[in-house]
């Protein structure tokens, strides 16, 4: 029998950039807030110092701070034909764990998605005809603009330390950013990073070629900054180990040494780690949440933790998954195509071309997240006309590299042995000698990609795993032909010593290698309950005091990293929490 | 701003936004130093987890894959078998963050690793049946068998034209243990592979110092002299 506790008005699942968010802005507010995370506490001064964390075996080869599937993974398959099975170790994708979440091992990639997203549907039928968008494309528009959140973009960038260089300031096209930029209405916190040799020269060649480069806007300090909460970021050094590795020099943007600690330090918030949330209790009337029971990792003990407001912050993945254990709004069935919840899982796709220059030197181990150069020619560019190669969505190229850590860097020309001497002789050749350039690609919502629980397999709490449906679909095999030929035609341009060119994805998702931790769909937002599982400010149609948080609410997925509009959006719902449902609770749209 | 030496103060006022990034600048310099002075450290013999037959198989597969040359000394001397040993001993081995429940099904190549064994486990298995391989087809398990042959068996056994009767599926056991090489000549020594940063040394990649904030502009389209640090180098 759980042990029941007090009640508060808020209670968050889980503590990385949306919880912190939260914690601090609701905290700050009045509201007695508390936050239940699954991982431990973590702090840069305990669990990030040199040179414990220059360790490429234990945090990236062994994904130490990421979360144990041995305890709660999900089942895989890539079609509903299929039996799904565990994903037993991770591979694909990462999910992050702990106070700060992924948070505090992102590589910081920043983007603004816009209008090209959110009006996505509308967009495309009032260019190309409906008839243009396949029957089993299951995308929609988001019910939100580009104008709503661009002033919580801004306050995101600000708290996070964005480094980069604006393209658009209020309709102005600026020199030496992305003319594809949506309006804003200021400069960046910060200029963009020290240039890497790699960048410079897929810069050159792509605008050579007629696109238009720009630095990539990162949560890598350029140098050192104090935020407008007076959080205190120290200067990126370039270090090479920031995917997968907390920063150890403070230099980039997280949630646990920015809102996380200022909201610590309020008495109305109270954290508590290895609280492992199972379920969220409805009313008997089912029209509202009244908490949630968790467990203690450290104990064994289950609580109830009753709540005027429950708030799922956890990673995209486990707040779909806590959504279906805990039997709140309809799942989403893939025959019928009724019910929401699952509904529009998408991924990300991806090509890369690597370029050898005998004789060059990129020193590739003198790098960071999100040191590279960007071109947005066939993404943000809504005049680039996708009708001729029938496709919908679009990718980012970009050249440069985020580290150069060797059980995982060792760039060869295709042909090389895999051992021996000549193996030896080529690894000692190539790793400072070679760099890339990749694209991140988009994809759209199909009918056969979501989430359910599955029917088998537990966790570690006797409790459904999630069941991921997931394949590529010819739209996407579409775009990938067009981006390895994209790639590879910049690269030959590059006149590198020798090429492994990009090659066009067109088989199935797999679950090995890592691919990219940007999951999102499964409690989508929109303008309709029959369609959505959430409104404009990510609550809940069926229950008005339940709210989302995360790329978990994205109707279909962009090119671009999800963290700019994920902590834009916590920032917009925190601000319709504060100043109209703590003063009315219902609903803030009416259905 | 080209070849302005590193400027520590600089660094220190610019990059200290917590006492955790004044700690790793301020240790760099003297663990440079006591490097210079300590003798090299040697792999601690031994095997915690590997059997005699198991040693001499892994022992044979690191050094052929690994040989002495003038880019680094030979696997064994690097201590890569002693890595794959140790791994195997520790919870990696015995498959910590590894989902092992059941039921177990094959499924497809998208799905991954779907055997119900932890790495220490599929070790033992895949080891003797890569040996019982070697004896039915060479007539000696690999550690006895000459170079040649050692890298005809390997080549075939890398690209799926090796399959193990009544074993675990060869190509899986190829791959992790092909993994295992890579991560037991690039991983930190403290592992007990890449000993004396041989394999660091090797591609030019400094190790645990990284402070490239000027270096970035300093060394561009330069060759880093680098001269690798490891963690213990700066414990």
């Amino acid at each position: 029998m759980a042990q029941k506790l007090k009640g508060v008005d808020v209670v968050l699942v889980g503590l990385g950039w949306t919880g912190g968010i939260l914690a601090k802005e609701l905290s700050e507010a009045g509201m007695k807030v508390v936050a239940l995370e699954r991982g431990a506490m973590r702090s840069t001064e305990k669990d990030f110092a040199v040179p414990m964390i220059r360790d490429e075996l234990r945090y990236s080869a062994r994904n130490d701070l990421m979360q144990n599937p041995a305890k709660d993974t999900l089942t895989i398959r890539n079609n509903p034909s299929q039996e799904a099975l565990p994903m037993r170790r991770l591979g694909s994708f990462l999910p992050g764990e702990g106070v700060g979440g992924a948070g505090v091992h992102w590589n910081g990639h920043t983007w603004r998605w816009t209008d090209m997203e959110f009006k996505v549907r509308s967009l495309y039928e009032e260019r190309y005809g409906k008839a243009y968008i396949p029957a089993d494309m299951t995308i929609q528009d988001w019910g939100i603009t580009y104008a709503e959140l661009e002033p919580y973009y801004d306050r995101f960038e600000y708290t996070a330390g964005i480094s980069g260089k604006a393209g658009n300031i209020r309709g102005k096209i600026q020199p030496g950013g992305s003319p594809f930029e949506a309006p804003r209405a200021r400069e960046y916190p910060l200029p963009p990073l020290r240039s890497s040799l790699a960048g410079e020269m897929f810069a050159v060649a792509a605008s050579a070629n007629g696109y238009h480069p720009f630095p990539r806007p990162t949560a890598n300090a350029s140098r050192a900054y104090t935020n407008p909460d007076g959080a205190r970021l120290g200067a990126c050094q370039y270090c090479g180990f920031c995917e997968r590795f907390g920063c150890e020099a403070n230099a980039k943007g997280s949630p646990h040494i920015t809102v996380i600690p200022i909201a610590m330090r309020n008495p109305n918030f109270e954290l508590r780690t290895h609280a492992w949330v199972t379920k969220v209790l409805k009313d008997s009337g089912g029209k509202r949440v009244t908490g949630v029971t968790y467990t203690s990792v450290l104990n064994g003990e289950e609580y109830e933790q009753p709540a005027q407001l429950v708030i799922l912050c956890a990673y995209a993945i486990n707040n779909v998954h806590l959504m279906l254990l805990s039997g709140l709004g309809v799942p989403y069935d893939a025959v019928t195509q009724k019910g929401v919840i699952g509904k529009n899982y998408c991924y990300q796709t991806g090509a890369g071309a690597t370029l050898f220059f005998e004789g060059r030197h990129f020193n590739p181990f003198m790098s960071t997240g999100g040191l590279s150069m960007v071109a947005d020619d066939y993404n943000t560019n809504l005049d680039f006309d996708r009708g001729p190669h029938g496709f919908i969505g679009g990718y980012s190229l970009s050249g440069g590299m985020t580290g150069g850590r060797p059980i995982s860097f060792r760039p060869l020309p295709s042909g090389t042995p895999q051992w021996g001497k000549a193996w030896k002789a080529a690894t000692a050749q190539w790793y400072g000698s070679a760099m890339t350039i990749s694209s991140s690609g988009s994809v759209m919502a199909n009918r056969y990609n979501y989430y359910d629980l599955d029917p088998t397999y537990r966790n570690a709490f006797g409790q459904p795993l999630m069941r991921m449906t997931f394949d590529y679909k010819e739209n996407e095999h579409r775009m990938s032909r067009h981006t390895a030929q994209a790639i590879n035609e910049i690269a030959k341009s590059m006149n590198p010593t020798s090429l492994n060119p990009a090659t066009a994805r067109t088989d199935p998702w797999t679950v090995v290698p890592y691919q990219s931790t940007h999951n999102t769909g499964g409690t989508i937002m929109g303008v309709n309950p029959r369609t959505s599982a959430v409104n404009k400010y990510l609550q809940s149609w069926d229950y008005h005091n339940l709210f989302v948080m995360g790329a978990s609410v994205f109707p279909h997925n962009s090119a671009y990293n999800p963290t700019g509009p994920v902590g834009a959006l916590t920032y917009w719902t925190a601000e319709a929490i504060k100043k109209r449902y703590a003063k009315n609770p219902g609903p803030l749209v009416s259905a | 701003m080209k070849n302005v030496p590193f400027n520590r103060r600089a660094f220190l006022k610019s990059a200290v936004a917590s006492s955790a990034a004044a700690v790793s600048v301020g240790l760099p310099q003297s663990a440079q130093a006591q490097q210079k002075a300590a003798a090299p450290p040697t792999p601690s013999a031994g095997y915690a987890f590997l059997n005699p037959d198991e040693a001499a198989f892994i022992e044979a597969v690191v050094d052929h894959m690994v040989p002495a040359d003038e880019l680094s000394p030979k696997g064994s001397d690097m201590g890569i078998n002693t890595f794959i040993d140790r791994a195997l001993a520790g919870g990696w081995g015995k498959g910590d963050r590894l989902y092992m429940q059941g039921p177990w099904k094959q499924g497809v190549p998208s799905q991954g690793y779907q055997l119900p064994l932890t790495p220490a486990e599929l070790y033992r298995a895949g080891i003797a049946s890569a040996n019982a391989y070697c004896v039915k087809t060479y007539s000696k398990p690999f550690d006895k068998m000459p170079e040649t042959q050692r890298q005809e068996f390997l080549v075939a056994w890398s690209t799926g034209k090796v399959n193990f009767e009544n074993g675990p599926p060869a190509r899986v056991f190829f791959t992790m243990l092909y993994q295992n090489v890579i991560e037991g000549m690039f991983s930190d020594p403290l592992y007990g592979g890449n000993q004396n940063k041989a394999g660091w040394k090797m591609i030019g990649f400094p190790g645990v110092i990284a402070v490239n904030q000027q270096n970035i502009e300093k060394y561009r389209d330069k060759k880093f002299p680098a001269n690798p640090l490891g963690i213990a180098d700066m414990s």
